[in-house]
């Protein structure tokens, strides 16, 4: 009996050793993965600074952020990523056109019309909307509506702006339709409420009480939506074209810089070339802009938030 | 004596009330055109691609001729992709959420790795493909291969695993930590047996939508360098490989209208596999999420 005992007691010791162990280890590594997370943003930075150096040791900086040709291949390359910057903020342009009005009149529909009935349908198929692969809306650009498109605009090339920027925006048209509505789905009724026993009509509520109040969260998503249209990469390089072209005309062939991007790695540039090197330099100017916008949105929704 | 004009008030509301039904109505239409978009969208790539679509055309390795073309390849090769992305993913953002919730400190440091993943889930998707290119297919020399394409991928959806898995811990209240530590429970213990048993739907759920964006990305897969022409199916994750998103991608860059045939055929297999993969975590939330 007593051997028994100490022996449960040895057992129970050295259980309480692994017991210790695991309640120690576990945390340690969870912290580990949580420390991958920043090893990735370390991992890009350094990426993009390292490469994107090398780069300006062959091409000065004066005459990348002020070039106006972009003509990496060839003899005479020259790279000016003005048109890059153009072609990018030319399909945000348009695609901003599309995603702002129709996102904010989904999600003012959604929050202050529609009957719980008709939310639960709509909602599930704007969440399939945003689940579409970007690829789809390439294809679905440049095959449907590229054509569709030239039936209005007779001379319309295959490749333009104009369709690739119209599907970029239909493609946000979810995100801010569904933010937005968050945003307002979080003004307290009471406020609705006051406003209908003042004799305000729904319209009224909506625009003069619901937005107002939930603008801060409206505007954010306006600004993450565009910082996805400029990162948008599939839909740009399948319906836009690749010709960088400093231009305004939504109807010419453009090229974006992640456009650019997916059109060197296709094209196996190879390794050390400066054409391999000015995608990290393209790639940095374009890490760069979604971060700024990115930071510009968390700011706007923290700063000018209303507590209720 | 009147001082109300009752006329003109009656007029004014009018007004009002039918602007009103007017703005409902246009406010309906914006909303319907999303829905148009994306009913026209799958007419039109059903009607192209569904005849094409058969068991050969699932069976066949891509081909220079559109009518022996398939996508063996770019299925093996997405399972592959996935079995890497899975496990990696999940775990890191499974972990990475516990960390948050239940170990850190609110401090400093958590605060950075906090404001580190939303802005790490803000970053182009053509970002991470130049890093998966530089550091797991350069610097790691792991070629462009499965393991360095799940890896760049694992990387691309972590946040937003990290954010579903947060979800669903903070979703567990307060007194189930209490139940637990009141039984003499240790803090592992709790999170292990109490935790993460209550968390694991809403984890799973979030998982397998954020599984679902990797398997239609396209960009960082391209970016490493993952082939369009591939006629294997990769034996190990050191070999090189295609996705279905780089089959179709290759497909509609071609001139022919054969070619955009069979891209809608690929379309209709990887979105019947999104639906399927969403229906699930749609199921599994009904199922399983517990309402305390």
């Amino acid at each position: 009996m007593a051997v028994n005992v100490k022996e449960l007691m040895k057992e129970k010791k050295s259980n309480r050793s692994l017991q210790t162990f695991t309640e120690k280890a576990a945390p340690a590594f969870f912290l580990v993965c949580s420390i991958v997370s920043i090893l990735a943003t370390i991992g890009i930075v350094l990426t993009l600074l390292i490469e994107t150096i090398t780069f300006f040791t062959r091409v000065p900086f004066m005459e990348f952020i002020t070039g106006t040709t972009w003509w990496p291949f060839g003899e005479n390359p020259s790279f000016g990523i003005l048109p890059l910057i153009s072609g990018t903020l030319l399909i945000t342009v348009i695609a901003m056109i599309v995603a702002i009005p129709f996102g904010l009149a989904s999600a003012i529909y959604l929050s202050e019309f529609a009957s719980e009935k008709v939310r639960k349908v709509v909602k599930p198929i704007l969440e399939i909307l945003a689940g579409i692969p970007t690829i789809v809306y390439g294809f679905f650009a440049l095959t449907f509506v590229t054509p569709l498109l030239q039936v209005f605009i007779s001379d319309l090339p295959i490749f333009n702006a104009l369709s690739a920027g119209g599907i970029v925006g239909v493609m946000i048209i979810p995100m801010i339709a569904s933010l937005s509505e968050d945003a307002m789905s979080s003004v307290p009724n009471s406020m609705r409420e006051g406003a209908l026993a003042m004799g305000s009509t729904r319209l009224e509520v909506a625009l003069k009480v619901v937005v107002p109040a939930a603008l801060s969260g409206i505007i954010s998503s306006f600004v993450l939506g565009i910082s996805r249209a400029i990162g948008e990469t599939m839909i740009v390089s399948v319906a836009a074209g690749s010709t960088p072209t400093l231009t305004l005309d939504v109807t010419e062939s453009i090229q974006t810089m992640t456009g650019y991007i997916v059109q060197v790695v296709l094209g196996d540039a190879s390794y050390g070339t400066t054409t391999y090197y000015s995608i990290y330099a393209v790639g940095m100017t374009l890490f760069l802009f979604t971060l700024l916008m990115n930071l510009l949105s968390q700011y706007i929704s923290r700063r000018f938030k209303e507590d209720y | 004596m009147n001082l109300i004009d009752k006329q003109l008030v009656q007029n004014k509301m009018n007004n009002r009330i039918i602007k009103s039904r007017i703005m409902r109505t246009v406010f309906f239409l914006a909303t319907s055109f999303g829905i148009a978009v994306l009913a026209v969208l799958l007419y039109r790539v059903f009607s192209q691609g569904l005849p094409y679509l058969d068991w050969q055309f699932l069976t066949n390795f891509a081909s220079r001729f559109p009518e022996e073309a398939g996508i063996k390849a770019a299925i093996f090769g997405t399972l592959w992709v996935m079995a890497v992305t899975a496990p990696v993913s999940i775990v890191l953002g499974v972990g990475t959420a516990i960390y948050l919730e239940e170990y850190a400190k609110e401090n400093k440091f958590t605060r950075f790795i906090r404001m580190n993943i939303s802005n790490l889930a803000g970053v182009p998707s053509v970002v991470f493909g130049l890093l998966g290119l530089t550091v797991f297919v350069r610097l790691l020399e792991m070629g462009r291969s499965v393991m360095a394409g799940g890896l760049t991928m694992s990387l691309l959806i972590m946040p937003i695993i990290v954010v579903a898995a947060q979800e669903a811990i903070r979703s567990i209240p307060q007194n189930q930590y209490e139940a637990s530590y009141a039984m003499g429970a240790t803090k592992w213990q709790t999170v292990r047996r109490v935790i993460l048993p209550a968390a694991i739907p809403g984890m799973l759920t979030g998982s397998i939508l954020a599984l679902s964006r990797a398997i239609g990305e396209t960009a960082p897969l391209l970016t490493i360098g993952a082939m369009s022409f591939v006629a294997y199916v990769p034996g190990s994750i050191r070999d090189s490989f295609t996705v279905l998103p780089i089959q179709i991608y290759n497909w509609t860059g071609r001139p022919q209208e054969e070619f955009h045939i069979i891209a809608s055929a690929g379309i209709i297999v990887l979105l019947v596999a999104l639906i399927l993969m969403n229906s699930i975590a749609v199921f599994i939330r009904n199922k399983f999420s517990k309402r305390y």
